[in-house]
């Protein structure tokens, strides 16, 4: 198990690195000086300043060696400034000398995006387990049918249409969630449970409105899951032993047919961290995805390449977490990896 | 065989339902300039914003041009973009899943670890960072769609050329001489293709769903050129007093990707013989 976690660590390291070529190049992909737009909005911005700017982010450097010295900075958890947002660091905070921490725009923005989206794959698993099961178990009947049309559904909709209608009915016309933002203007001056409220309503939207569209697949993935198990020898011994369906079903199949579920969370990822681009600027939270998106826009690239690399680097560690998982709750592959 | 294979999938209702939405979004699309009441990007300073009637049947938008024609003009736009994205991500995916396939080795090694880091990668943020980049346009969305969805397809030709490699067909021709090209080309690609055209279509459905996300974002197609995607954004704006501009361009996109979704789902039901003995 140690041998195979070792290995399965040390395949990330040319994974990794593979990513940082891809993010670094794509920065290069913009024609022009980089520099132009930093000091396009600046009247007084010379030549001088601009060759200063070019030093300062060694652009006047051949573009290898300035992958070199990214990556070597990189490897420090060191992502440069970005070049809007008076300067704030990119990934990690510093405190300065009076003590005052600054904090980094993906440490703030990070943990947002996390919240949203466990909270939303919890939602998504609650009701896509169960609807799973019931289509398997009722295959081909009415039940599986309007399960299986619900899920087309789901694949195919829209999710940014489905937000918009929702804010609209929601939020506009009945008034009966806020729009956007996590918290209310007056949020500090709220008790304790207001605030537990005023937070609870802000997130119902942004979480729940995406996990309804991650739904179909998950219920699709449950529901063949069951019907492969339900088919299997042992469930056949498991009903001739006189166990009733409940237990069978229940604690012999589903087991059974959950553990490949643990890859596929792992495998959505990179799904989930990218869709929230979509969902966080049309519900305005200052996620990954927005300050993605604002980063793009006003070609911050510092930013960009930091949420690029930091967004891949964490979906290679769900993967290996989801693949960790699944050899320590499956014994079949726990014993093949040990004898690895 | 081939014309039996079109019968058995059109035999299947989901199938035929997604290939008739299909077709009717493909001919409004097409006879755009016949059906379309209006120019599609003509203002109309006297008709802004007005409900749905029967001289606008789905309204006008802020600059008083009809909704209706914007959405023929813009269909076209969705669909093109979806089926050239797809050929392009299909053709790399062949290539290099054949390659990976037939050759094994070093360059199997190679291909697939490109693969694995394509997808660790969160495209979203890959495509929405080239586009932004470089200018966006129509045939940026498409080739960029094109370039960051290869993954799936090169996993799948792979797999079936590795499973067909050792059949005895294979290693009869290949011991009667035939070189790699005609290996993979006549006997290999040929007995691969039926995964692929469905991966293919349920592609487009997801490219159509790229595509309108990103020109909704901006990123997409720009205006004054229509696309169900910029009508959306558009319709943002106005939610409060036009549902009509946010409406019928949404329903617009789940139909056709639903229309793509029931085709490839019922093409993999009815070629797949394993889904049809159970």
């Amino acid at each position: 198990m140690l041998k195979y976690l070792i290995k399965r660590v040390l395949w990330m390291i040319p994974m990794l690195i593979g990513i940082s070529l891809i993010s670094f190049f794509i920065m290069h992909l913009a024609p022009g000086d980089i520099t132009s737009t930093e000091s396009a909005f600046d009247p007084k911005s010379s030549e001088e300043s601009r060759q200063k700017l070019r030093e300062l982010y060694n652009l006047d450097k051949p573009i290898i060696v300035q992958y070199g010295l990214w990556l070597k900075r990189m490897v420090q958890f060191d992502f440069g400034n970005s070049f809007k947002s008076h300067q704030k660091p990119v990934f990690l905070g510093y405190t300065d000398e009076d003590g005052n921490y600054t904090k980094g725009m993906i440490e703030q923005a990070l943990p947002i995006t996390l919240m949203i989206n466990v909270l939303g794959l919890a939602i998504t698993l609650s009701l896509a387990i169960p609807l799973g099961v019931i289509a398997a178990r009722k295959y081909q009947k009415w039940q599986d049918k309007s399960i299986t049309l619900f899920n087309f559904v789901g694949f195919s909709i829209p999710g940014f249409w489905l937000a918009l209608l929702m804010m609209y009915w929601l939020g506009v016309a009945n008034n009966w969630l806020p729009i956007s933002g996590l918290h209310s203007l007056n949020y500090d001056h709220l008790d304790t449970w207001g605030k537990i409220k005023d937070s609870v309503s802000h997130l119902i939207m942004p979480v729940v409105i995406p996990s309804i569209t991650g739904l179909a697949g998950i219920t699709l993935f449950v529901k063949n899951g069951m019907l492969d198990v339900l088919h299997q020898d042992y469930i056949t011994t498991a009903r001739a032993k006189g166990l009733n369906e409940h237990t069978v079903v229940y604690t012999h199949a589903l087991r059974n047919a959950l553990l490949p579920l643990i890859t596929i969370v792992g495998l959505s990822i990179p799904g989930l961290i990218g869709g929230s681009v979509i969902s966080e600027t049309i519900f305005a939270i200052d996620g990954m995805g927005k300050l993605f998106y604002d980063a793009v826009m006003s070609r911050d690239f510092p930013v960009v390449m930091g949420i690029l690399t930091i967004g891949s680097a964490l979906t290679l560690v769900g993967n290996l977490v989801a693949d960790v998982a699944y050899a320590w709750a499956d014994p079949r592959v726990r014993r093949g990896v040990a004898r690895d | 065989m081939q014309k039996n294979l079109l019968y058995k999938a059109l035999a299947n209702p989901l199938a035929m339902t997604g290939f008739i939405i299909i077709v009717i979004m493909f001919l409004l699309a097409m006879f755009a300039p016949i059906i379309a009441p209006y120019d599609p990007d003509a203002f109309d300073v006297k008709a802004i914003l007005l409900s749905p009637s029967w001289e606008h049947w789905m309204g006008t938008d802020g600059l008083g041009r009809d909704v209706f024609s914007r959405m023929l003009y813009g269909g076209r736009i969705s669909l093109l973009v979806g089926i050239v994205a797809v050929g392009i991500s299909t053709a790399i995916g062949i290539v290099l899943g054949a390659l990976a396939g037939f050759y094994r080795g070093w360059i199997d090694t190679v291909i697939m670890r490109a693969v694995d880091i394509m997808l660790s990668i969160p495209s979203f943020f890959l495509i929405l960072a080239v586009i932004a980049f470089l200018t966006p346009s129509i045939y940026n969305v498409m080739i960029v769609i094109g370039l960051t969805s290869w993954m799936g397809v090169t996993r799948l030709v792979r797999a079936e050329f590795l499973s067909l490699g050792n059949r005895e067909f294979i290693l009869a021709s290949r011991t009667l001489g035939a070189k790699d090209f005609r290996l993979i080309f006549v006997h290999l690609l040929p007995n691969s293709l039926t995964p692929i055209i469905v991966s293919a279509v349920l592609g487009v459905a997801g490219a159509v769903l790229l595509e309108s996300g990103l020109s909704f974002l901006g990123l997409g197609v720009q205006a004054p050129q229509a696309s169900w995607g910029n009508i959306l954004t558009d319709g943002k704006d106005y939610i409060q007093f036009a549902w009509w501009l946010s409406l019928y361009p949404g329903m617009a996109i789940l139909l056709t990707v639903l229309g793509y979704n029931l085709l490839g789902e019922g093409l993999r039901d009815a070629l797949d013989p394993r889904s049809q003995s159970s």
